[in-house]
């Protein structure tokens, strides 16, 4: 489980997060939605310890991912995958290479194995006739396919998805949805999904967070949150240009 | 418009706090040189690339570097009727200052600039943080092979530059201008000692360090965009140089 205590993160002059509380029960899809530059992305990398908060909490099972440095920071990293907004795949590396990366840097593993693991891994995610392809021979959908086989494959309890969908057309976001519903089925780890799709983000998750102004506002199933009289999300999920969620 | 004192002050601080920045990311990157798993095979394919790739250059380079050190010596030495002296001229030229300062202008200039634009570009595209994210330590990983490699390669290349150099010079003294081959060589002999060699190795072997922990330093922190990057190549190549020039005054002072 992870549990966010009064988290409170400033870049200069802009609060950025103000103080955000928020529990991600184990094993469920956990959607953190909010407008573009709210501040979801920063809420997420502190998830993993790439950011610091300037107070407050990060309990990752117990313990106080905020306080943590060098090897035991490593020790959690460890239960985690990541996939970043733009997949953040080694562009150096082939598809086989990046997906067995992790693999190959913290594991004693035979290549053998390795390989094996690897290829699974692309074949869940439907990639396994390309693994020798570089990441500037894929297309956009692709890309999320190979970087959620990386996150995948050491096994991790807990995924990070941060805008996995971001530039993506409407039947690829619906594909990587499944993939990701499909691959929580498989593997059953507990997700993290970053994300402003509305409404297709509600067919994934099991729980939905509102992040606003820095707070969340509200946290609860999607079912409740679809329904919420709350003015903020009632905006941001009709789309509406004027109400308190800001004009664009 | 504020105050200009506050504004030299101000940059002051920022030239300071850079510095000091710079000075910690050295001494992480040396800590991480020394601490478990060595990453041999990257460190090679640095070598690779630093070394091997740099090397048609070097050869260029040198070449013409020496060419026209025999010219421009012979010129000026026959003035004082001293074209005897010309090899020592060319020899104590290249292996005290050129060599290692040309070698390793050539190096930031190729491979220093790429690697700040490389590490640059996985720092702007979240490659970076997805070593982190994946607990891979992104100095040991990304820094540390390239600032290993650079202290082998730039000495080797030096090397190669002081060889090269001097045929260019024999080319253009001896075989061009008349000068006497045994008299080119036998001079150089007599008066090249071990410690200009020395000198010019540790020369060569700060020069490595110092272009490739500037480069490497400058790819890490860049900013936002191919603006950012574009800008810390920029930066990396004349910090670089210019910190080459710098510290090789004061290598020659106490050195020679």
């Amino acid at each position: 489980m992870i549990q966010l205590i009064d988290l409170r993160k400033s870049f200069e002059q802009q609060q950025v997060l103000r103080g955000v509380n928020l529990t991600i029960p184990k094993g469920q899809v956990t959607a953190i939605i909010g407008r573009s530059g709210g501040g979801k992305s920063v809420l997420l990398k502190h998830l993993i310890g790439l950011m610091r908060p300037d107070s407050g909490q990060v309990m990752v099972d117990g313990t106080d991912l905020a306080r943590l440095r060098g090897k035991a920071l490593d020790l959690v990293r460890e239960k985690f995958g990541v996939l970043f907004q733009g997949c953040a795949l080694f562009d150096s590396l082939t598809v086989f290479d990046n997906v067995a990366f992790p693999l190959r840097e913290k594991t004693r593993l035979s290549e053998g194995e390795i390989a094996k693991r690897t290829m699974q891994r692309l074949e869940a995610v439907g990639l396994a006739d390309m693994p020798h392809k570089y990441p500037a021979e894929l297309s956009g959908g692709m890309k999320k396919r190979a970087a959620l086989a990386r996150a995948l494959v050491h096994d991790p309890q807990i995924i990070l998805f941060d805008e996995p969908t971001t530039g993506l057309d409407p039947i690829l976001l619906h594909s990587v949805h499944r993939l990701i519903l499909d691959a929580h089925k498989r593997f059953g780890f507990t997700a993290v999904v970053v994300s402003h799709d509305i409404p297709e983000i509600f067919d994934i998750a099991q729980t939905v967070a509102m992040l606003h102004n820095g707070v969340i506002v509200e946290h609860d199933s999607p079912e409740v949150i679809i329904t919420s009289a709350n003015p903020v999300i009632r905006q941001f999920i009709t789309g509406a240009s004027n109400g308190q969620n800001g004009r664009e | 418009m504020g105050n200009p004192l506050e504004a030299v002050g101000r940059t002051a601080l920022k030239q300071v706090q850079m510095m000091g920045h710079m000075a910690i990311f050295l001494g992480s990157t040396g800590l991480w040189t020394v601490l478990p798993p060595l990453k041999f095979r990257r460190i090679v394919s640095q070598i690779h690339f630093i070394g091997v790739k740099s090397s048609s250059i070097i050869l260029l380079t040198a070449a013409f570097s020496g060419m026209v050190l025999g010219l421009q010596g012979y010129y000026t030495l026959r003035k004082f009727g001293s074209e005897a002296l010309l090899g020592p001229a060319v020899g104590l030229s290249l292996i005290r200052e050129l060599g290692p300062v040309m070698a390793a202008l050539m190096v930031a200039a190729r491979a220093g600039s790429a690697s700040a634009a490389e590490i640059g570009i996985m720092r702007i595209t979240e490659q970076i943080d997805a070593l982190e994210a994946m607990a891979v330590n992104p100095v040991k990983y990304l820094v540390v092979p390239k600032v290993v490699a650079g202290v082998v390669a730039v000495p080797l290349l030096t090397a190669i530059f002081d060889v090269v150099g001097i045929f260019g010079g024999y080319l253009v003294g001896v075989k061009m201008l008349g000068v006497g081959a045994g008299t080119y060589f036998s001079e150089m002999r007599n008066m090249v000692e071990m410690s200009d060699i020395q000198g010019g190795f540790l020369k060569s072997l700060s020069f490595g360090l110092i272009v490739t922990w500037v480069c490497t330093y400058k790819g890490f922190y860049a900013g936002y965009g191919a603006e950012g990057v574009g800008k810390a190549t920029t930066e990396a190549v004349v910090l670089s140089s210019v910190l080459v020039l710098v510290w090789n005054y004061f290598m020659t002072a106490v050195l020679f």
